[in-house]
């Protein structure tokens, strides 16, 4: 059972990585829109677009799993998802700097991150796999929100 | 039908409850004023729509229990009894009583016995004659002949027939005559002379009258009360038979009755009060679910949004039959959008009824005598803030009463009165509500909380706080000033909690104490949580709204402050000293500043402080959008709004940027001494 299911997924590249998301996390691709910046926000979650009409925060996920940044290209898009933060459903939209294609894959080839060597955070990972012989990094999204959120938090009465 | 009456039954509750309310708040005016009849009216109104909408809905024990206190109640009405503290006592643990019987629709008889007994104890004194034969039976069986012969001097004999709709719509013909039988040794007959014959017969239809001979001689009034709620639409007529000949049969011509020799009695005496709660005029008020209003308020947003992008098209366009149409559709949104917000804005006097029971409570349970004071009952605020704000003022209320005042003895020995003074108080700030809560108790005591504040190892030995920061150590969680837990507070739930609730409003919460005199807590909270009018400011390209009603006036930079960095810098403007904070250093925004800078001084939390843009934009009608969690801590930024471009502005709040600007301030100096 478990080797047969399949899941829908969207592969993206930031800088030199490819990674992949479930499909049911994302609600839509937008080219890039003008980007408000929001003062002291630290460096995670640094701006606010508006997705018709709903201000939505704009996070970039390359600052969590340290991968270097660089400016926006033509090809960059943001990624418009349904997340959860801590118990709360929320919508981030997220920064990729290409978005490749959404295709299927078994569930089973989804292996876990190997616990040396690995050059992203472990927490922030859930998985790897291949994909046409190339690497592909599930990033934890949920993990990576939640961190970031009461990080923010915590960060704030450091600074107080 | 199970869907119908879920409905009907939670509409009652929601009805009830808050007749239930009023019903608390007449008993603790009647408490202060006990001669006031028109007090008494409108407490026995209330209860009488209880008990006949609770009936309507299947409430029955509710509807019997209510019957039995309006009784007893009955008596004060008619000045056979007079008010006393163990009476209001008693009424009030009644009013709990239906509040239970709301919730639970039955199971609790035992208690409603011994409310009862006590009441009618302590009206009649002496009379143990409980008349527990008023049984509300669930399907009597109206049509067979009463018990007794009529045994008084005077027999009032009432006929009645109900509309045709009347078993539709819900009304029990069997309830109407168990009133009737309160009254004395009944007679009922049933009138079979409308039934039609079985051919034209809609069996839903309610033909059947009724013939009740009451041994008493009814007055007009308690008439009324009985069919209070079926009365325009019945057939009526009432006769008294009995010694000597009374104005009987008191007819009148009935408008739209379907016979015409249907009468009604039109009570003349000038006792009688108009029942204006339990039938209101229609039209008056009307409820409409909470989602509704929320939706209509989305829309308003929504278009005021539309409205601003318009605004920008018809500015650039420059045509001017354009602009004067976009004049007329921002002045009309502009009425829709104040319209839509005071539907939703509810005085802040309607929760304090609840508060003043409390109070009550509380004083007598913890033995200090207390006076509590309301300021400002009709300060205006959105209903959503209102009923959050519910719980915490009543956590805060306990503090004030169970830690703040001291006991009548302390007082005393303290040369203070021997009645403490709580004042709980509304008003208008600016864009703000302000909510006060004072009481002239103890105060905090600094040196107390410090060393709390160490032991649950929330602050260390070493720090040196001012005064008000440690105040505001009763805010963390796990921290408690009293040793033993009572009853009343510490029930797990501390001030963090209330904390929370305020700052999920966007709130805020300042502390006074001065020690012997007593603690004052304000909440201060903003007036709407949808829409303000805003004013757009640009600084470095980026632009930011501030509240216009937090605005107080615009000046120009003086040339000799154009550079410079954060620091203590002030303002001479006409006389008075205004600190300023420049937005471009705060948000750390790169490039030259212009030539000629604005400084917008607006009104804080800590007195008036500029703001130093480079830009004033204009003025707009700006929609609140919540930040998500990821900023939620940012409390400078009281929210975002889409502007008519479809670009993202952060509202300012003044307060909070002046504390960012001290924490900024205080980060540029420690990174200097390292």
């Amino acid at each position: 059972m478990k080797n047969n299911a399949h899941t829908d997924i969207l592969t993206f590249r930031l800088g030199t990585e490819k990674l992949a998301l479930p499909a049911e996390y994302l609600r839509e691709i937008l080219e890039m829109v003008p980007i408000t910046r929001v003062p002291q926000s630290g460096r995670f979650a640094t701006g606010l677009i508006n997705v018709r009409g709903v201000v939505v925060p704009l996070a970039d996920l390359r600052v969590a799993l340290r991968i270097p940044r660089s400016p926006a290209t033509q090809d960059t898009r943001i990624l418009v998802l349904d997340v959860r933060i801590g118990d709360e459903k929320s919508t981030v939209a997220i920064l990729a700097d290409q978005v490749e294609e959404v295709t299927t894959m078994k569930t089973a080839e989804i292996e876990d991150v190997p616990p040396v060597g690995s050059p992203w955070p472990p927490e922030f990972v859930r998985g790897i796999s291949q994909l046409k012989g190339a690497f592909v990094m599930f990033p934890d999204l949920d993990t990576i929100f939640k961190t970031y959120s009461a990080a923010n938090a915590a960060n704030e009465k450091v600074a107080a | 039908m199970t869907g119908f009456d879920d409905m009907g039954a939670e509409i009652f509750r929601e009805e009830a409850s808050e007749l239930l309310q009023s019903i608390e708040k007449g008993l603790m005016d009647l408490e202060a004023n006990p001669e006031d009849t028109e007090i008494i009216n409108s407490v026995f109104r209330s209860m009488h729509t209880i008990k006949g909408s609770g009936a309507m809905f299947g409430f029955t024990e509710l509807s019997h229990f209510v019957h039995e206190f309006e009784t007893a109640f009955d008596d004060l009405r008619n000045g056979r009894a007079t008010v006393s503290k163990e009476l209001i006592g008693l009424s009030l643990q009644a009013c709990d009583q239906i509040g239970k019987l709301m919730e639970a629709a039955e199971g609790t008889g035992d208690e409603n016995n011994r409310i009862l007994a006590s009441l009618r104890q302590l009206l009649h004194p002496g009379s143990e004659s409980v008349q527990d034969d008023v049984q509300v039976d669930p399907v009597p069986d109206v049509a067979q002949d009463a018990e007794q012969a009529p045994s008084g001097d005077i027999t009032t004999v009432i006929r009645f027939w109900l509309g045709a709709d009347a078993i539709r719509l819900g009304n029990n013909p069997a309830l109407l005559i168990d009133e009737l039988r309160a009254f004395g040794d009944t007679k009922v007959r049933a009138l079979d002379d409308r039934v039609p014959t079985l051919g034209d017969l809609d069996p839903t239809d309610c033909l059947v009258g009724w013939e009740v001979e009451i041994a008493a001689n009814l007055s007009d009034d308690d008439i009324d009360m009985v069919f209070l709620f079926v009365r325009d639409e019945m057939d009526l007529t009432v006769e008294r038979r009995g010694a000597k000949p009374l104005p009987t049969e008191k007819t009148a011509p009935v408008e739209e009755a379907a016979t015409p020799v249907a009468t009604k009695p039109e009570s003349k005496q000038p006792t009688s009060k108009p029942q204006a709660p339990a039938t209101p005029t229609a039209g008056e008020t009307m409820r409409v679910a909470t989602e509704r209003l929320d939706e209509l308020m989305d829309r308003v947003g929504e278009l005021v949004i539309a409205e601003a992008r318009l605004q920008a098209l018809t500015g650039a366009s420059g045509d001017p039959a354009m602009l004067s149409v976009a004049e007329d559709i921002q002045r009309l949104i502009a009425g829709l959008r104040d319209a839509t917000m005071s539907m939703r804005m509810v005085p802040i006097g309607s929760i304090l009824g609840r508060f003043r029971r409390l109070m009550r409570d509380l004083s007598s349970s913890l033995n200090k005598p207390l006076e509590f004071v309301t300021v400002g009952e009709d300060t205006e605020l959105d209903k959503t803030v209102i009923e959050l704000l519910a719980d915490p003022l009543v956590h805060i209320l306990r503090n004030s009463v169970d830690h703040g005042l001291e006991t009548p003895e302390d007082r005393l020995a303290a040369g203070k009165p021997e009645m403490g003074t709580i004042e709980l108080g509304a008003r208008y700030s600016g864009a703000e509500v302000l909510i006060t809560v004072r009481d002239d108790g103890r105060g905090l005591n600094p040196q107390k909380i410090r060393e709390k504040a160490i032991s649950k190892g929330l602050m260390t030995e070493k720090d040196d706080l001012s005064d008000s920061e440690i105040f505001r150590m009763i805010f963390q969680p796990g921290f408690s000033t009293v040793d033993k837990v009572t009853e009343l507070s510490g029930r797990g739930v501390g001030m963090d909690v209330v904390m929370r609730t305020i700052a999920s409003l966007r709130g805020e919460i300042d502390l006074t104490s001065e020690p012997g005199h007593g603690t004052t807590l304000t909440l201060r909270l903003p007036l709407t949580l949808a829409i303000i009018d805003g004013m757009l400011i640009d600084v470095g390209g980026e632009r930011y709204t501030i509240p216009l009603a937090a605005v107080e006036e615009c000046v120009e930079l003086p040339a000799t402050h154009a550079v410079g960095t954060g620091g203590s810098s002030y303002l001479n403007i006409r006389g008075e000293l205004v600190p300023f904070l420049r937005l471009r250093h705060l948000f750390e925004i790169d490039g030259e500043a212009p030539e000629f800078q604005k400084v917008v001084v607006v009104s804080s939390a800590g007195g008036r402080v500029g703001l130093v843009v480079d830009r004033i934009i204009g003025n707009y009608q700006t929609v609140i959008k919540q930040l998500s969690q990821f900023h939620a801590e940012l409390k400078f930024f009281s929210g975002a709004t889409i502007l008519g471009d479809g670009t993202v502005a952060l509202i300012l709040d003044a307060t909070q940027l002046v504390a960012l600007g001290r924490e900024v301030e205080m980060r540029a100096r420690r990174e200097a001494a390292a």
